[in-house]
């Protein structure tokens, strides 16, 4: 493979403290150099790219999408997915095992991460908690491990039983896994398929009490604090609601080892988006009250969030053009996440842009234990984004390069505008 | 302890609230909220003419226009009250209803909405289990839909009607409407408002021509977010108490079909909100009883107030007629929207006389 310099450009590495004007020189799928513009030593021969006015940063890691491989490949593939990664700035993705066999195996987890399956960017599957995600038999976690899964999740599926997420949480903990919950409890939320409040009553339509997420991160929390000693990792994965980001905040204030994760919908949209039964608008967690997101505002603010996650859950059209309360729950996420960010955290919301940049790729690396990614300094891997800051664009659901199109972000201005995506030292995307 | 909320938050700026777009054909009528109080006051106005109207003449003004009725829910008034006003306007109609149709082998709601509009429909109206189902049918076939009643959300015509009939009985000699019209009016509506589409129109149409709503019931069935839905709403949970207040009373069904698991003990329920002689005696003696039907008898009215001297129920299935003859000459009168092909006219049941 051919080295690859990108010169030019201002290098934003937030992790490593950088936010200079600097070349960098790839190799061999690695970080080979760093210098100052023109300074470069080993760049001779290499392909360069001219980042001139542009950002260069480490490649942005997503923790949480749906690539839907195996077994909906109607959806999605992890080569569509891994694409709408590349198009969006993202060099790693942590795939989420609730497919068809759900990846509650060392087999499937290999099997996402085979060659053949024709992966534009890292992918880093999440295998299943339990056997099937049945919240009833744990599964071998060293096994998992050893195959390449980075944590372990019943997604969608939450772990209700107390007995089963105290072992989960141990288990896990014994090995070096993280434990990722979908917080919601389904005995709250049967038949529901929106925030429950005025709206929802207004719309005629069975409403989730947001308890039932925060009831549920507060039980997880007092199992991690009843297990402590084992030091067990809990990830509240897309946080919705003000009550379950308190709740975070408390427990790292008494040191237990809790993160949290919050979707770019859950800090932009409320529950007035669902409009008139805006399929594109349904997800679970759902949107929730301003109160709620102006929540997850302050808390990325204040620096409660570890991580931005898009929850990328691509449907086919005719899945969402159905009734609302029978359309399924997600919207893609991964090619509108940078320029949602960079447009409202930073430039509205005056969240530095290092700040922005470590909340996509340092922090989220750092949380799942990807190692050499989420910076970029000399030896490690060669994940950059490169993009202009300034650039405002509009999105197009249609020109996704996903398979799916269902967003609520269709038409919306963008600023950010990524111009080449590198994953290990080769180039993935390159905006027309 | 509870972690301390900060008293003081930085005012920012959020994305907008989305802009709607429907609905798209202006012969639609898929919430009582697409009418301006002008609007429901023409429909009102047109429902008296069209009532008085002759027959022979009345019979030319949708004359050979096709309507479909696309029932996903059985219904005995509000499908034979819409079919009636069809054909007494002079249109086709054909009832596609979800058991003995295509949509059993699972077709979508939008493919049957093509497959009517393919057929030469130029409206539909429709009754649906799911909330929000006539949005999805009005946005897929670009035709006039009239929702007849969507899951827990809305039921425009019934709203109307409801006022039609409460308008005879406390305006008398009024046939239109005005913001004021009723006010220092209060309706209160009792029972299963969570589950009512009945209830939700009424909330949302009766304040804008001056009157105050009352809900009434327990907390399982009416939730307090139902107050903050709108203008001019309350709550009253106290029966006799909303009862002394009111001079429409209007009662509705336990929708058992859509409690999903609620327990409720209905002996209880009965002791504190069945509309009884003696209750209305004492507490609303004047009062109009309204109630969309169906009634089950001993639950939640006895048959002596349903078949009593203050009871409207029978006259409101009638002000349906006429209500629906509006809307629909409304619904056809517009002339947006999709072109539609009427060069076949196989199958479609001819509205005239024979």
């Amino acid at each position: 493979m051919t080295a690859l310099a990108i010169c030019g450009g201002r290098l934003v590495d937030p992790a490593a403290g950088v936010d200079a004007a600097k070349d960098i020189l790839l190799e061999g799928g690695r970080v080979a150099e760093i210098a100052g513009p023109g300074k470069l030593k080993h760049a001779e021969g290499a392909d360069v790219l001219d980042a001139a006015g542009l950002v260069v940063a480490p490649g942005l890691i997503d923790i949480h999408v749906h690539l839907r491989e195996p077994g909906q490949a109607y959806k999605e593939t992890i080569a569509t997915g891994t694409a709408a990664a590349a198009a969006g700035g993202f060099t790693s993705v942590a795939a989420m095992p609730n497919t068809t066999p759900v990846n509650d195996s060392p087999e499937i987890t290999r099997w996402m991460q085979a060659p053949e399956r024709g992966a534009l960017v890292r992918v880093f599957p999440i295998a299943a908690a339990t056997r099937g995600s049945k919240g009833e038999t744990i599964n071998d976690y060293a096994a998992l491990k050893a195959a390449g899964a980075v944590a372990v999740t019943d997604d969608g599926r939450p772990i209700l039983k107390d007995g089963m997420m105290r072992e989960t949480l141990a288990a896990a903990a014994r090995v070096g896994l993280t434990v990722i919950q979908h917080a919601e409890d389904t005995r709250m939320t049967q038949g529901a398929s929106m925030n429950l409040g005025p709206v929802s009553f207004k719309l005629g339509l069975r409403g989730m009490p947001p308890e039932a997420e925060s009831s549920m991160v507060e039980r997880d929390i007092r199992l991690v604090a009843e297990l402590r000693e084992s030091h067990p990792h809990l990830h509240v994965a897309h946080t919705s609601t003000a009550a379950a980001i308190a709740a975070v905040r408390q427990a790292r204030r008494i040191g237990l080892r809790v993160t949290c994760e919050v979707a770019p919908h859950h800090f932009l949209l409320t529950e007035e988006h669902v409009g008139l039964y805006n399929t594109h608008a349904k997800m679970n967690p759902p949107l929730r009250s301003a109160a709620d997101r102006d929540a997850m505002i302050e808390a990325i603010v204040d620096g409660v969030v570890d991580a931005i996650a898009t929850d990328h859950a691509p449907h086919a059209m005719h899945e969402k053009e159905i009734e609302f309360e029978l359309a399924p729950n997600g919207i893609t996420g991964l090619e509108t996440a940078l320029g949602l960010c960079l447009r409202w955290l930073h430039s509205e919301w005056k969240i530095p842009l290092g700040r922005v940049l470590s909340l996509l790729s340092a922090q989220p690396a750092a949380l799942l234990g990807l190692k050499g990614r989420g910076t970029l300094t000399a030896g490690s891997f060669g994940d950059v984004v490169v993009f202009d800051p300034r650039a405002e664009w509009t999105y197009r659901a249609t020109e996704s390069k996903s398979k799916a199109k269902n967003t609520p972000f269709d038409g919306w201005t963008l600023l950010g505008k990524v111009r080449w995506t590198v994953s290990e030292g080769r180039v993935v995307y390159a905006s027309a | 302890m509870k972690p301390a909320i900060p008293t003081t938050r930085r005012q920012r700026s959020t994305p907008p609230a989305p802009v709607s777009s429907f609905p798209y054909h202006a012969g639609s009528l898929l919430s009582v909220l697409d009418l301006t109080v002008n609007g429901v006051s023409q429909l009102l106005i047109r429902a008296t003419e069209l009532d008085n109207e002759d027959p022979i003449l009345r019979d030319h003004i949708l004359a050979k226009r096709r309507i479909a009725l696309l029932f996903y829910e059985s219904s005995t008034r509000t499908r034979t009250s819409f079919e009636l006003a069809c054909k007494a306007l002079g249109a086709d109609t054909t009832l596609v209803s979800s058991l003995s149709s295509s949509i059993e082998k699972g077709e979508s709601l939008k493919d049957t909405g093509l497959t009517l509009r393919a057929l030469g429909a130029e409206a539909i109206i429709l009754r649906h289990n799911s909330s929000g189902a006539a949005w999805l049918l009005e946005e897929s076939t670009r035709l006039p839909v009239i929702n007849a009643g969507d899951g827990m959300h809305e039921h425009p015509t019934q709203a109307l009607l409801d006022l039609r009939t409460i308008l005879t009985h406390l305006r008398p000699g009024l046939v239109g409407v005005a913001p004021d019209t009723l006010a220092g009016v209060t309706v209160m509506i009792t029972g299963d408002i969570l589950h009512s589409r009945v209830a939700r129109s009424n909330m949302q149409l009766l304040p804008r021509v001056g009157a105050r709503v009352l809900l009434c019931g327990p907390k399982e069935l009416l939730p307090e977010q139902a107050a903050r839905s709108g203008p001019g709403i309350e709550i009253e949970r106290d029966f006799d108490a909303a009862l002394a207040q009111s001079q429409a009373v209007m009662m509705l069904r336990i929708q058992a079909e859509r409690l999903a698991g609620l327990q409720l003990d209905l002996d209880e329920y009965k002791a504190n909100y069945q509309l009884t002689g003696q209750r209305l005696a004492t507490h609303a003696p004047t009062a109009v009883v309204l109630h969309p039907g169906p009634i089950i008898r001993g639950m939640e009215i006895t048959a002596g107030v349903a078949d009593g001297v203050q009871s409207a129920i029978l006259e409101q299935v009638t002000n349906g007629l006429a209500i629906r003859m509006a809307v629909m000459e409304r619904a056809l009168a517009a002339e947006t929207g999709a072109p539609t092909d009427r060069s076949s006219s196989v199958g479609w049941e001819h509205g005239g006389r024979a």
